[in-house]
């Protein structure tokens, strides 16, 4: 247990000492958003219409551009060889390295959403949605992104690769997540689609750990 | 009684075999000093018998039992230095020695990890970033885990002496005798002649096309 705090407190300040290279997932998501309302035009409605959708597809590609930070260095310098050596179980030292890096690359996101939310106009009710849906979804970008960072870590560039793996994984939980914000701007419960997103949040928590621990290992071949 | 044993090991590395059917153990107090030109596959090799890579074909025992799955018992009693340090550049020799020790349940004081990198000629550098040390410096760090870990039974080296000046070459060496005169057992790759004062078994890998 006390390992595992460790880990969580070096990944936090290490976030902290290379906060540079944090801002700038932050600085996308904000910079796309704001790119909206000028293309699309400040009409309220067609904004209220896509916005809950490009804040959930911003929040996804920022957290891409991010991702690969979680082992990248680990991998480089030989940390994450040390941990498998360690007697830490591979799978919890994964999952504390993908809360970390929930806490210091996608929480900020989330923290910046009621000013996107400003901007897209969206209604106080549609907002709310869209809060519960970024705080149960977001976790499932990091579990399942960790995986396939595992696997692409070994490879050189392994950046639009990564894209281009985990982008269809993330289309189910784009659908139900918009799907909930929609149903909100319509004063509609949309206790189905948060459910929905919780289940497979709980199914990524249960299973994801063991598969970045699996990818790890293989890619020290 | 071996404290690891190899037996029938191969390992192929992108469809090149870089050696089969390897047979040998080690004693404890024993020291073995695997040799082969470069891409002969001894890096590989230790990365197998450290288990972070499975092998391809055979089994790898420490004190008759399979590494692969008695994994956490035999890393409590492995210390592993390899190419890659394994330390942060971004966090100070002290943050790193602690974070390592902390992973493998060594628990040591603040104070010791400060002699241990006095021994070392790291005084003053304590709490500089990593990346501000000079390479030699850096590879000292790392090594400091062999005197940090005390309760250790082996030791898998590649190419320690890299990097190092001659004291620190000659400060690694007693402390690699010393262990080995304690019942430790010493694996190990070096380029340089091994000034080892100690009897020594040598294993030659061949390097195959």
């Amino acid at each position: 247990m006390a390992a595992l705090m460790a880990i969580l407190k070096r990944d936090l300040a290490l976030a902290y000492r290379q906060r540079a290279e944090l801002l700038q997932p932050m600085m996308f998501f904000v910079l796309v958003i704001s790119l909206f309302p000028l293309a699309v035009g400040p009409e309220s409605n067609t904004l209220q219409v896509i916005g809950p959708g490009v804040i959930w597809v911003a929040a996804i590609l920022s957290s891409l551009l991010g991702l690969e930070r979680l082992f990248r260095d680990d991998f480089q310098d030989g940390s994450l060889e040390q941990l498998m050596l360690s007697t830490t179980p591979l799978a919890m030292a994964a999952l504390i390295k993908v809360l970390a890096h929930w806490l210091t690359s996608i929480l900020p996101l989330i923290l910046l959403s009621p000013l996107l939310a400003l901007f897209l106009h969206l209604s106080e009710p549609m907002y709310w949605a869209l809060l519960k849906t970024l705080l149960l979804g977001t976790p499932i970008l990091s579990l399942i992104g960790a995986i396939a960072v595992g696997l692409t870590v070994g490879l050189n560039r392994g950046g639009v690769l990564l894209a281009l793996l985990l982008l269809p994984v993330f289309i189910p939980l784009l659908i139900f997540a918009t799907s909930a914000v929609e149903s909100a701007s319509m004063q509609l419960q949309y206790t189905a689609q948060l459910a929905i997103i919780g289940a497979m949040f709980l199914f990524s928590l249960a299973l994801a750990p063991f598969a970045i621990a699996y990818a790890l290992r293989v890619s020290q071949t | 009684m071996a404290l690891l044993s190899v037996t029938n090991l191969s390992v192929v590395k992108r469809d090149r075999l870089l050696f089969e059917n390897i047979n040998f153990a080690v004693e404890k107090g024993g020291l073995l000093y695997v040799k082969g030109q470069n891409g002969a596959g001894k890096t590989s090799m230790l990365r197998v018998l450290a288990g972070l890579v499975a092998a391809d074909s055979g089994e790898v025992c420490f004190s008759q039992q399979n590494i692969q799955t008695s994994r956490e018992s035999y890393h409590q009693n492995l210390v592993y230095f390899g190419h890659k340090l394994g330390i942060n550049q971004t966090m100070s020799a002290v943050e790193n020695l602690q974070f390592w020790c902390n992973q493998h349940q060594v628990s040591i004081s603040i104070e010791t990890i400060f002699s241990t990198l006095l021994q070392l000629n790291l005084v003053g550098l304590e709490d500089i970033p990593v990346a501000n040390l000079s390479a030699g410096q850096q590879r000292r760090v790392a090594l400091a885990r062999f005197w940090l870990k005390q309760n250790a039974q082996l030791w898998i080296l590649d190419e320690p002496f890299t990097a190092l000046d001659t004291q620190g070459i000659d400060l690694l060496s007693k402390q690699i005798t010393k262990f080995l005169n304690s019942g430790g057992a010493v694996i190990m790759t070096s380029h340089q002649r091994l000034d080892l004062d100690y009897l020594t078994d040598e294993l030659t890998l061949e390097y195959r096309i």
